[in-house]
């Protein structure tokens, strides 16, 4: 008995009869016999709604839980519970993509609205519908540059981006006759004396991100000039939530925005579903990649939204596209629209605020009273590395026996992070008992 | 009359020192935040994020939904994009704290459950699909066949065949496939589907040479037939030094019948969100895994799930990775609903639904093809394509009046104008999880719409009428971009 499955065996024959075929078989007869599989798959047949649900709770059950202060791209944030239950109506997640706009102007409204406040976080003109994640966003949209400039083959970045956005970037462009720069670091940050060395008439971007891996804030004055001198593009990447306090891509004179919406309402869950942002000026519409929504009129001219701009697409311009996204994190950027509507303008910049203050006490407090320091005299938001005396990885299986998760070693990012480089991450849910108890749990593994 | 309350934005609805949600008190001293980071570093001007009360934004998007189909209300005849039920225990099993907690970052030791699950989803889908190993990260199908071609490109690097550059691409094949081949960088060659709408044998010869990197098929292909001579095709394109990728979007017509990977195929993406029921969500998160024979798996994008002396753990060990795809690991809630789905199914249940989505495509394109042209009668297997030509023809009747007259009768319309090779496609695609009464209702409002079509043309042009908007105007929408709402 399967649940899913709506057919009594009496119409089964009564439709075989329709059709005019004896057997079910007789509707695989054009599958040749050499190819065909005859065997039963191997593994269990099909199992009751209870044991399925118990094998599941037992699998959930084995992930181990502790007081986190991860980040490096995913990070522990309140998910209110007005969010929740709405990203939870069947009526948007069992919907397809709204290409019938007749009977889709609810996911096509949300989109709108998702649209616009990433227009306002960034200060930019036009964003789209969503991409995958903040990491493969990065290559939309420096694949974005290249396709926007004239006569460029190369796109610079800093040292300082997430070792994960590079990889992807590498990964997207191998074969592409674009180069990837790297431009160094000096103290944490971008060295930005540095980029000008770097710049010819084939840059096509630079990318840059703040927070950066560490965590710290880095200093744009002046880049997007030189850059626009150069008929060069601008984009930078941001933790969204740092956005309600410190200064916006657009404000900083960025082309293009972009970063991962995960602090807004969507769970960590180990590493996904999360929603790739991007946002631009208006130059640059006609080349952003992926869906995006307009405004327009029904036959009686009543406002209604739809899916535009699809001469861009995929699939009207098969192989000269320039991208290949055909969807989007539609449902999770949904969740991130009601999430950013719930805790509303005053609310974001408070909570933004709330987790500066309580990275800023943290790392205050453990550099006062251990001997870890942090490891460049930099700015920071919620996140900050440390220096440590040891091996980081050592520091956190110590500390996981107390109930932490004390960070993210940095070279479990890349290997060549030094050992004793490790990314801490405190949100608005850490409170100063559990910050004051990690600082104990650090004192003794330290010992 | 102001506007309805039901059709404003929500930052129509903002009004200055509403809240809609309590943040908690701060615990710790506070400092101004100037003192904590320069003050070039903040932001200086205001957003024009809403304010709003936790009432309002509820009852803002309940009504939002009220505005949107589902699967849960009715019928997707959706070709190509198997519009199955999203069972519920599905969603409770993704919802359990143990697993939505997770970070992707946390010591692997501590995710032993949700590591195991992802190395037996690979292991159960290689098994539906006769291949070896492969990667549950691609976030999406397009993200799947971009990944596909990596392992080409990465494959005939490896063995020094960098002039391999080609990949053929049945003219019959979804839009994103010379796309993703594209911005892989590889040359796309079209290749034309025979009278019958298969690939030919004749025609795939003619592209065979050194330069071939290989061949995308979709298997039944997009008229929902079978191609009959795959083997050989296979074969052909081996001796001729290339691979083969298989798109599983249409993989729902044959589980338990038969498998890619039996058929010659190197490579197979599959959409988890189509075939093995996880919701589409209103366009996404879904899943585009991607399964390979052993040949290609020193290039899988790292890192892999694997599992040694009864641990599980992602390996980043591997010298000829493709590189990284993915930021972590995918869109991991998506696999713990497939995985889901594929224990309550089991494989006497996956390899029905492949039998009833086939009995269910084929009673509609009997019952119906005396009413609307079926370009290729023959037996189909999950989906089947009509043509609304000489409807159009005849009475100016076109796939979007058909589609938008199934609107105003309270079903989803097929997939339109999609495969290129039939003029004014509807293509149909009923699933498994549909009755025959959720069949016949269909066929009796097709029906209608081609008695209308006959008899009162204009009335379908007015389509729909009782829909939360009605036929929307596109050349504005394109023509004057408004993409965002901004304060007045």
């Amino acid at each position: 008995m399967f649940a899913y499955l709506p057919h009594t065996d009496s119409e089964i024959k009564e439709m075989l009869a329709d059709i005019g075929v004896a057997r079910i078989d007789d509707l695989f007869a054009d599958i040749p016999e050499k190819i065909r599989f005859k065997g039963q798959l191997d593994f269990e047949t099909g199992k009751s709604e209870l044991e399925v649900y118990r094998r599941l709770h037992s699998l959930a059950a084995r992930n181990k839980e502790a007081v986190s202060f991860l980040g490096a791209g995913s990070y522990d944030h309140i998910i209110p519970a007005a969010v929740t239950a709405l990203g939870g109506r069947t009526e948007f997640y069992t919907s397809y993509t709204p290409y019938q706009p007749e009977i889709s102007q609810g996911v096509l409204q949300a989109i709108f609205e998702f649209q616009t406040m990433m227009c306002e976080l960034t200060s930019l003109d036009v964003s789209n519908a969503s991409l995958y994640d903040g990491h493969t966003a990065a290559s939309e949209a420096c694949a974005l540059a290249v396709n926007s400039t004239r006569k460029t083959d190369t796109v610079l970045y800093s040292s300082t981006v997430h070792p994960y956005t590079k990889q992807v970037l590498r990964t997207y462009f191998n074969d592409l006759p674009v180069k990837l720069v790297e431009v160094p670091e000096k103290d944490g940050v971008l060295d930005t004396s540095a980029v000008k060395e770097f710049m010819n008439g084939q840059v096509a971007a630079l990318l840059v991100q703040s927070p950066n891996v560490y965590g710290f804030l880095e200093d744009y004055s002046g880049i997007a000039d030189m850059l626009h001198e150069n008929k060069s593009l601008f984009i930078i990447s941001s933790n969204p939530m740092s956005l309600g306090t410190l200064k916006s891509q657009g404000e900083w004179g960025a082309d293009i925005a972009i970063g991962d919406t995960q602090p807004f309402g969507l769970a960590t869950y180990y590493g996904g579903p999360s929603v790739g942002y991007i946002a631009a000026t208006e130059k640059l519409l006609r080349k952003m990649p992926g869906r995006i929504v307009g405004q327009t009129l029904d036959e009686d001219g009543k406002r209604a939204f739809v899916l535009t701009l699809q001469a861009r697409e995929q699939h009207i311009k098969r192989e000269r596209a320039t991208s290949n996204i055909c969807s989007n994190q539609a449902l999770a950027a949904l969740i991130s629209t009601v999430y950013l509507a719930t805790v509303g303008k005053e609310g974001l910049k408070e909570l933004s605020d709330l987790n500066m203050q309580k990275a800023h006490y943290l790392a205050g407090q453990l550099t006062a009273q251990l001997p870890v320091k942090l490891s460049a005299r930099q700015p920071f938001f919620n996140e900050f590395t440390l220096e440590l005396p040891c091996p980081a990885q050592e520091l956190v299986s110590k500390m996981e026996q107390d109930g932490f998760f004390a960070g993210v070693p940095l070279n479990m990012l890349h290997p060549d992070y030094p050992e004793n480089l490790l990314a801490v991450a405190v949100t608005e849910k850490r409170t100063r008992e559990e910050m004051d108890r990690y600082i104990v749990s650090m004192k003794g593994a330290l010992k | 009359m102001s506007m309805d309350l039901k059709d404003k934005l929500i930052f129509e609805r903002s009004r200055t020192g509403r809240r809609g949600f309590r943040i908690p008190e701060a615990d710790i001293p506070q400092k101004k935040k100037e003192d904590l980071v320069d003050r070039r570093f903040l932001r200086g001007g205001e957003t024009a994020l809403p304010e709003v009360s936790e009432v309002d934004v509820i009852r803002h998007y309940t009504r939002l939904s009220q505005k949107n189909y589902c699967v849960d209300m009715g019928f997707y005849p959706l070709g190509s994009c198997t519009m199955k039920y999203n069972p519920k225990i599905n969603e409770a099993a993704a919802s359990l704290e143990g697993f939505a907690r997770l970070h992707p970052l946390q010591p692997q030791q501590t995710a032993q459950g949700i590591l195991e699950l992802m190395y037996e989803l690979t292991d159960k889908l290689c098994e539906v699909t006769g291949m070896d190993w492969g990667t549950l990260q691609p976030f999406a199908g397009a993200h799947g066949e971009f990944t596909g071609m990596k392992f080409f490109r990465s494959y005939f690097d490896k063995r020094g065949e960098n002039q391999r550059t080609k990949v053929l691409v049945p003219d019959s094949a979804h839009g994103t496939n010379p796309a993703s081949a594209h911005i892989a960088g590889f040359d796309v060659v079209e290749v034309k589907s025979d009278q019958n709408g298969l690939v030919s044998l004749d025609e795939l010869k003619q592209h065979l040479d050194e330069n071939l990197a290989g061949i995308m098929l979709t298997n039944p292909n997009t008229l929902g037939l079978f191609e009959k001579e795959i083997a050989e095709a296979a074969d052909l394109v081996h001796e001729a030094g290339g691979l083969l990728y298989y798109d599983g979007a249409n993989l729902n017509a044959i589980m338990g019948k038969c498998r890619p990977g039996d058929m010659g195929f190197d490579v197979v993406h599959l959409n988890l969100h189509k075939t093995f029921s996880t919701p589409h969500g209103g366009g996404g998160p879904g899943s585009g895994a991607v399964m390979v024979k052993s040949k290609l798996e020193p290039f899988l994008p790292a890192p892999t799930v694997r599992k040694k002396d009864g641990r599980y753990y992602l390996d980043c060990d591997i010298p000829d990775t493709m590189g990284r795809i993915s930021g972590f690991y995918g869109n991991v809630a998506v696999l713990v609903k497939a995985y889901t789905y594929i224990l309550t199914m089991g494989s006497d249940g996956l390899k029905k639904a492949s039998e009833l989505a086939v009995l269910n495509a084929n009673y509609i394109k009997e019952k119906l093809k005396h009413r609307y042209h079926l370009p290729y009668d023959k037996i189909c297997k999950h989906e089947f394509v009509f043509s609304a030509e000489d409807m159009k023809e005849k009475y100016d009747v076109s796939a979007t009046d058909v589609a938008k007259g199934l609107l105003e009768y309270g079903v989803h319309a097929p997939t339109i104008y999609f495969p290129l090779i039939v003029h004014e496609a509807m293509m149909i695609e009923p699933t498994e999880t549909e009755s025959k009464e959720s069949l016949d209702h269909f066929i009796e409002v097709m029906e209608g719409i081609a008695d209308l079509a006959e008899n009162n043309p204009e009335k379908l042009h007015e389509f729909p009428l009782s829909t939360p908007v009605r036929r929307v105007d596109q050349v504005l929408a394109a023509k004057k971009p408004v993409l965002r709402w901004k304060k007045e």
